[in-house]
């Protein structure tokens, strides 16, 4: 027993080993993700090219494409976030300024937790009961897109009330105090302040909007074709297919190929979102840091 | 510094056309500000009552659509049948099984997907210097971002291949077994626990970051070694951040349809690891677009179950939130 020493450390095998095994946990995500992207890429890379993006599916002209699911997608993003953004914003502002703690607020901001926890395929039922169905839009891009309003509602919601939280009280104070009025105040001061914040919820929106399948399978529908000339409009009242519902019915028909080159486009796109988001987070980290 | 350089400005323009009109606002009149003012408070109320709106109705409509089929087919049949032939001359619509199948493979998937989350989570707070966390970060944020359906085809591609392998090799001979090409209850499971995992790290994460540091110097303070430390006084503190991880990773598992409705096979079975097998959502996904009359109703039905599910993990959730506020407080 000489050699006790408080600087000789004890090793003990059992830390090392959870150490082990903590490092492997971390592991398995980073290769997750690297193999899901690789793999892809792999497989997809092949069938994406100008051709693929700017034709629609035909027999009859023997070309396959996904122009028709890429527009579609489109539509169906800036419908549902005309519809969203404005309410999500609107509700935050309204639990973030004006109303007062009780019943009321403990209500809307349960009922907001909800609407995030319910999953997709309960949304695609009821939009198409109820929007579809009781409301008569049927099997289109109008009904998709309200569908995905409900959906993504909560996300907006919550990412601006988080944006107004983190603008400091003696803003709206300062405001008040020269004598504006509420809603001159949160248009002019809160709003703008909040702004990057804003952004990123409506980012993540479009985000969860490109991957959305369950929802829309039985909503929007899955129409391919691209608009015709003069009906802009139109279209929206006719069912299209996202890129994701293609990708899905792709796969069930078993047609791997063009299903890979879709998930390659949604790889691409996903990438670009998730880069957009970090970049604005880390804009608004710094501008709070001053 | 911008901004409140610029209000001062505006405000004293404002202010010397008023007084040129001999108001006392720095907008408009008292009366129009007025107006203004209640009409951009109610609307603000009406937009936040959206989601009040939204929910009360999908209740609704759910409850008013699956109900039907409990008297029609007659509840016990229904919930606790096991026999679901529904194309069937003489139809039955027993969905125990398709229940059962949810209830376990949700389990299944977070006992695989908890313990990683958690040890991930682990790493990220505790372990891992800044410039692996800069690696793994990422990483799982990205896994939370890919579409539900690329995680299905990669369950095809991938996995159902290997599990067909090794159904092969298991079953060698057994005349019993139905062979499925591998899409099967543990590729359903396997795709499921990936699924979970962003949302099981993220949350465990923050609250292990939310414990305070004086927990922690005063473990390695009497001499507990790190690991000793994680393990015995920072993952009880952050207890309930953990628990409200693993609910919101079964509210994500039960929900799930698009990626495991091609990966879990095509056939209602009892949820054997190596049965083909039908989730609830699952379930609806694949039968909607033929169901017709009876069927469909018992489809609405199925999602009625699950609403049921969600709405429970919901309460659960709300409760535990407000118990780690109060403890926070």
């Amino acid at each position: 027993m000489t050699d006790l020493s408080i600087m000789k450390k004890n090793k003990r095998i059992t830390d090392q080993l959870i150490y082990m095994i903590i490092y492997i946990s971390a592991a398995i995500s980073v290769l997750l993700i690297a193999g899901i992207i690789c793999y892809v890429f792999m497989k997809g890379i092949n069938t994406v090219n100008w051709e693929f993006l700017t034709n629609v599916t035909s027999v009859l002209k023997d070309t396959s494409g996904i122009a028709g699911n890429i527009v579609n997608t489109l539509y169906i993003i800036v419908i549902t976030l005309l519809i969203a953004t404005p309410i999500g914003i609107g509700s935050a502002i309204y639990l973030n300024e004006y109303a007062k703690p009780g019943k009321l607020v403990r209500l809307i901001e349960f009922t907001t937790e909800t609407l995030a926890g319910i999953p997709s395929i309960i949304f695609g039922l009821f939009g198409m009961v109820f929007f579809g169905i009781a409301l008569g839009f049927g099997y289109s891009i109008l009904t998709g897109s309200l569908t995905l309003t409900l959906m993504i509602l909560p996300l907006i919601t919550r990412n601006t009330q988080e944006a107004l939280k983190t603008v400091p009280e003696s803003y709206r104070s300062g405001a008040l105090g020269l004598g504006t009025t509420k809603w001159y105040m949160i248009r002019t001061i809160l709003l703008p302040s909040a702004m990057p914040g804003i952004i990123t919820g409506i980012i993540l929106a479009v985000g969860r909007i490109v991957g959305e399948s369950a929802a829309l399978l039985f909503t929007a529908g899955s129409g391919y074709y691209l608009p015709k000339s003069g009906q802009l409009f139109g279209k929206v009242l006719e069912s299209g297919g996202t890129l994701s519902v293609q990708l899905y019915l792709n796969m069930s028909k078993g047609q791997y190929e063009i299903a890979f080159g879709i998930a390659t486009v949604l790889l691409i796109i996903v990438l670009i979102i998730n880069f957009m988001t970090r970049l604005l987070t880390r804009k608004f980290d710094v501008s709070r840091k001053k | 510094m911008l901004l409140t350089k610029r209000i001062p400005m505006k405000v004293m323009q404002e202010k010397g056309r008023n007084m040129r009109n001999s108001t006392i606002s720095i907008v408009g009149s008292r009366k129009t500000k007025r107006i203004s003012e209640t009409i951009a408070h109610h609307i603000f109320t009406i937009c936040a009552f959206f989601a009040v709106l939204g929910v009360a109705s999908i209740t609704v409509y759910m409850i008013i659509n699956g109900t039907p089929a409990l008297a029609k087919v007659g509840i016990l049949e229904l919930l606790f049948g096991s026999d679901w032939s529904p194309t069937a001359a003489n139809p039955r619509y027993g969905i125990l099984y398709v229940i059962f199948t949810s209830i376990i493979g949700t389990t299944l998937a977070i006992l695989i997907g908890v313990p990683v989350g958690v040890l991930s989570a682990v790493f990220l707070a505790d372990v891992a210097p800044k410039k692996l966390v800069a690696v793994v970060k990422p990483a799982v944020e990205l896994l939370a971002g890919i579409p539900s359906v690329i995680y299905g085809l990669l369950g095809i591609m991938i996995l159902n291949p290997l599990m067909y392998r090794l159904e092969l090799a298991l079953f060698k001979g057994s005349a019993t077994h139905q062979f499925t090409g591998g899409s099967n209850l543990i590729s359903a499971v396997l795709v499921l626990a990936v699924m979970i995992l962003p949302t099981v790290i993220n949350i465990s994460e923050s609250s292990l970051r939310a414990v305070p540091d004086q927990l922690k110097a005063a473990s390695l303070a009497v001499g507990a070694s790190k690991i000793q430390t994680i393990f015995k006084v920072q993952i009880p503190a952050a207890k309930s951040g953990i628990i409200t991880a693993v609910v919101l990773g079964v509210g994500r598992a039960i929900g799930e349809a698009m990626a495991i409705s091609l990966v879990a096979g095509s056939s209602v079975n009892f949820p054997l690891p190596f049965n083909s097998v039908r989730f609830l959502t699952t379930a609806i996904v694949s039968e909607m677009g033929y169901a017709a009359d009876t069927h469909r109703e018992v489809l609405f039905t199925i999602g009625l179950v699950l609403f049921g599910f969600i709405m429970m993990i919901n309460t659960i959730l709300t409760k535990l939130l407000k118990k780690g506020n109060r403890n926070d407080d």
